[in-house]
């Protein structure tokens, strides 16, 4: 087991030492892709490698010990690796899909002139995301944590020189900031009460301490932990920053927020279930969560023009089921939507990145059109991502939604369910409409590209995986669950398989009457088309109750306030100044008189002291 | 009979000195200072030391004090430098002066005369016998004699000093152009 | 016989007076008299001090004191009149307020 050990240890090892190398050294581009892009394929051919030694096995535990990081009287905190069935999922996509995002980054990022430094932020990222699924300790995810939130400021950031990068960015590590609080000082708490940070002695001691009809502080930790996972999943009431977060380059879109980073929240509940089970209030909190951000997400993604911001929504809106699928306490099913997800939010992001690449820049989708037969890769590998997004029957995205929507009815939230129906209804409408306003109709932009090989090499091992990767790792079952239904009507069965299809034929419709990306008459639904496209107006309702406060605040202390007590004594130095300057000013007269003056105070100071004695 | 004269030589030291310090033309002042030098060196003469009295008479009231004058001749301009000096001086601008002068002299007085101290000795000695100009000679050419050089010192810094500074510049400033060319 | 607080008055009333035109009076030249009058007040103290040192011994050093005083003021005046007439030349005035430009 040691050998295992070892390899499980080079697992975040080697990206981080593959960034530091390219930090430290200048290497010609064709180096620096192999370097890059082999040090995350060798971790992904590790994972693959332990899928297949465990794989009949579904409740093995493999660790590893990188070494002590604190030690102070009872706190112990090592930099410890923790290998079970929901890790090792998680290993396996983000190596995976992270080594086929850096594939087709060599490609997309050829022509940039900051080559070296977008790789050693990639690297920097997936070292950190693994520290993160890896860690065994809540300290050690947190320091993950705070990892993936600063690559990922840095990446939507690349392109530094244009300011609404910069500002986009600075939104984005704020927000998740807010998020990150909230997680440590559920932290203090959890160490406060149970005395320790190791994740399974917490579930443990957690049950141990607290009882269900117990459970205030139990509560109140989870929900802190909560607001840690909402931050940096992009969920009500901190999802703003997602759309504005495509600012960044599209590889890192596709890794970062859909893939990888905003599964660090699902995969921080999912691995503290245990303790989540003593909160059901909190997990009914989470289940709402989900809900109302698939709904917004949906709906804000069915009225965008901007080809990436509609992926952005659709991230929001999928993170929501993931949520809810957590919240009705199917740990399992979520963490096998997020495994689909991955596969075919990448690809689709990458595709876009495709689109955007061979038509030079170009992001409104009202000025693409007809592109099936100029670009058939971009064009198929599109068709399959949006209907896995759909979730059209026998993709891998069916599998894993129909799963979470099963266990919805199974736990008897029906308000939830109906919710999640329309959510998936609108989904698979704007996914259509998405696919045939781009590459069905007339042709507006030529492409001047193709896709490199690269690119299209990564593309299609993801067209391949988002087909047939409905697999669901047993291993989760076992640790999270699943419930137990009681066999479903009919009604719960068919109506998600159809619903599809009904909306496929509604945007084939409104596609073929011409009525998508016209000017609208009324003004009624002009003002909800502009609510939706807002994402529900959240940035507006930040602004006013946030921001212009703080603003008007900020100008009252126009002239700083603290800053005045230092002029303060400057001005009392300079008056000092001018009184002491008198004393020098080449007037003999004065000097003498001076000299007098002091002349007398000698002799009475001499009188005053003859008298006393 | 030596009191009364004392007294007397007091009050016109004590006058004209008042009257060198206020007055507003130069050569007014100069000679009532000349007159205080007299009546100080006839405070001299009644303290028996007739020596000092001559030299008073000679060297300072005689050489010093004309020298004074001689300089205020080529300095002064009538009319103009009387309306000069009674703009520069002005009795309510020396007040400040007054105030701390008078300070000054009370306190001494106190420390002097008013101090509760035990025993006050040197107000009781008595007069030593009146020494000649013999004796000074004899003085002057034993243990003081390198006081003599160094007055001589004294007095030839302060010659070639004078003679320095007074100086016309534009002689000096000729040779330097000469040295250029 | 004169009490020698009767001196010790004198002198110090005319250090006084002296001081008082030093600092009163804005003309180099009237300052250089004020200066002579302080001059007089300490050698009167010197001269009374030999006279009335102790009563055997004949005592010359207030008188020799006084020549190196004299001496003194003689060099003294002569440098500072020379100034005063460099200071007329330059500045044609003899005002000291209006020489004050070594300040800051």
């Amino acid at each position: 087991m040691s050998n295992y050990s070892s390899l499980l240890s080079l697992v975040p090892l080697l990206p981080f030492f593959s960034a530091v190398i390219l930090l430290f050294s200048t290497l010609p581009k064709l180096w620096i892709s192999i370097l890059a892009v082999g040090s995350v394929a060798s971790v992904a051919l590790i994972s693959l490698f332990f899928n297949f030694i465990f794989w009949q096995q579904s409740d093995f535990i493999l660790t590893a010990n990188l070494g002590t990081w604190i030690h102070i009287d009872q706190l112990t905190i090592n930099f410890g690796l923790y290998l079970d069935a929901l890790s090792l999922v998680m290993i396996t996509i983000i190596s995976g899909v992270g080594a086929l995002i850096h594939l087709y980054s060599t490609g997309f990022m050829y022509e940039d002139p900051s080559f070296k430094r977008y790789f050693i932020y990639l690297n920097l990222f997936v070292s950190a995301m693994l520290f993160l699924v890896l860690a065994d300790n809540l300290l050690l995810l947190y320091l993950g944590w705070e990892g993936v939130g600063l690559c990922s400021y840095l990446l939507i950031g690349f392109w530094y020189q244009d300011r609404s990068n910069n500002l986009a960015a600075n939104k984005a590590f704020l927000m998740t900031r807010i998020g990150d609080t909230a997680m440590a000082i559920g932290l203090f708490l959890l160490f406060t009460h149970l005395g320790t940070l190791d994740i399974q002695e917490i579930q443990s001691k957690a049950h141990q301490t607290w009882s269900l009809s117990n459970n205030t502080i139990a509560s109140i930790c989870c929900l802190l932990l909560l607001g840690g996972a909402v931050g940096k999943s992009a969920q009500l009431p901190l999802q703003n920053w997602l759309p504005d977060a495509m600012a960044g380059p599209t590889p890192v879109s596709a890794l970062i927020h859909a893939a990888t980073m905003v599964t660090a929240g699902i995969y921080l509940i999912a691995r503290n279930s245990q303790l989540f089970q003593l909160a059901p209030d909190v997990l009914y909190i989470i289940a709402l969560i989900g809900t109302f951000t698939l709904l917004l997400g949906a709906s804000a993604a069915m009225v965008q023009s901007d080809l990436k911001r509609i992926l952005a929504y659709s991230t929001i809106s999928q993170l929501g089921y993931m949520f809810l699928a957590l919240g009705v306490g199917a740990g399992a099913s979520a963490v096998f939507h997020l495994m689909t997800h991955a596969f075919f939010k990448a690809l689709l992001f990458l595709s876009a990145g495709a689109l955007i690449y061979c038509l030079h820049h170009e992001h409104n989708i009202f000025k693409m059109g007809g592109l099936f037969k100029k670009l058939p890769i971009v064009a198929v590998s599109f068709a399959i991502g949006c209907s896995a997004l759909a979730s059209l029957p026998f993709t891998s995205g069916f599998f894993s939604k129909e799963l979470i929507l099963e266990q919805v009815v199974a736990s008897n939230h029906t308000g939830l369910w109906w919710a999640a129906v329309l959510g998936a209804f609108i989904t698979a409408f704007y996914s259509a409409r998405l696919f045939f306003v781009v590459f069905l109709g007339k042709t507006q932009s030529i492409p001047d590209a193709v896709p490199t090989k690269a690119m299209s090499l990564a593309l299609g091992i993801l067209c391949v995986f988002s087909l047939v990767g409905g697999i669901h790792p047993e291993g989760l079952k076992t640790l999270m669950p699943p419930l137990h239904s009681n066999g479903l009507s009919a009604l719960h069965h068919w109506l998600p398989i159809t619903l599809p299809f009904i909306a496929i034929s509604l945007a084939w419709w409104m596609f073929k009457t011409k009525r998508f990306g016209k000017p609208i008459n009324s003004t009624l639904l002009q003002s909800v088309h502009q609510l939706l496209k807002s994402g529900w107006a959240f940035d507006r309702l930040y602004q006013t109750v946030f921001v212009s406060p703080f603003k008007f605040l900020c100008q009252l202390n126009n002239r700083d306030i603290i800053d005045l007590f230092y002029r303060l004594i400057e001005k009392i130095s300079c008056a000092l100044h001018m009184v002491f300057s008198h004393f020098q000013n080449g007037n003999l007269r004065r000097y003498n008189a001076s000299l007098i003056l002091f002349c007398i105070l000698a002799f009475a100071w001499y009188i005053t002291g003859e008298l006393t004695l | 009979m030596l009191d009364t004269i004392f007294i007397i030589t007091a009050a016109i030291i004590l006058i004209s000195a008042i009257l060198t310090i206020t007055a507003h033309n130069v050569v007014h002042a100069l000679l009532y200072l000349i007159v205080t030098m007299l009546a100080v060196s006839l405070v001299f003469f009644i303290l028996g030391s007739s020596f000092a009295a001559a030299l008073q008479i000679i060297v300072y009231a005689g050489a010093i004090m004309v020298l004074f004058l001689f300089v205020t001749m080529m300095l002064h301009q009538g009319e103009k430098s009387l309306a000069q000096e009674r703009h520069l001086f002005h009795f309510s601008s020396s007040i400040t002066a007054l105030v701390l002068c008078s300070m000054l002299f009370f306190e001494l007085i106190y420390l002097l005369f008013l101090m509760p101290v035990a025993s006050n000795t040197i107000f009781t000695t008595a007069l030593s016998p009146i020494v000649t100009v013999k004796q000074i000679g004899m003085q002057l050419y034993g243990p003081y004699s390198l006081l003599v050089v160094i007055s001589a010192l004294m007095l030839l810094s302060a010659l070639i000093t004078a003679i320095h500074i007074s100086k016309n510049p534009s002689t000096t400033k000729i040779k330097t152009q000469d040295n250029d060319l | 016989m004169i009490p020698i607080s009767w001196i010790l008055f004198l002198s110090l009333s005319l250090f006084t007076i002296g001081i008082f035109g030093v600092l009163a009076r804005r003309n180099l030249l009237f300052i250089l008299i004020s200066l002579e009058l302080m001059l007089n007040a300490v050698v009167i103290l010197f001269i009374a001090g030999s006279r009335y040192h102790s009563a055997s011994i004949a005592n010359s050093d207030g008188q020799i004191m006084y020549l190196l005083v004299l001496t003194l003021a003689a060099s003294e005046i002569a440098v500072g009149l020379s100034l005063v007439i460099h200071m007329y030349r330059q500045h044609h005035h003899l005002d000291i307020d209006k020489l004050n430009t070594l300040r800051d």
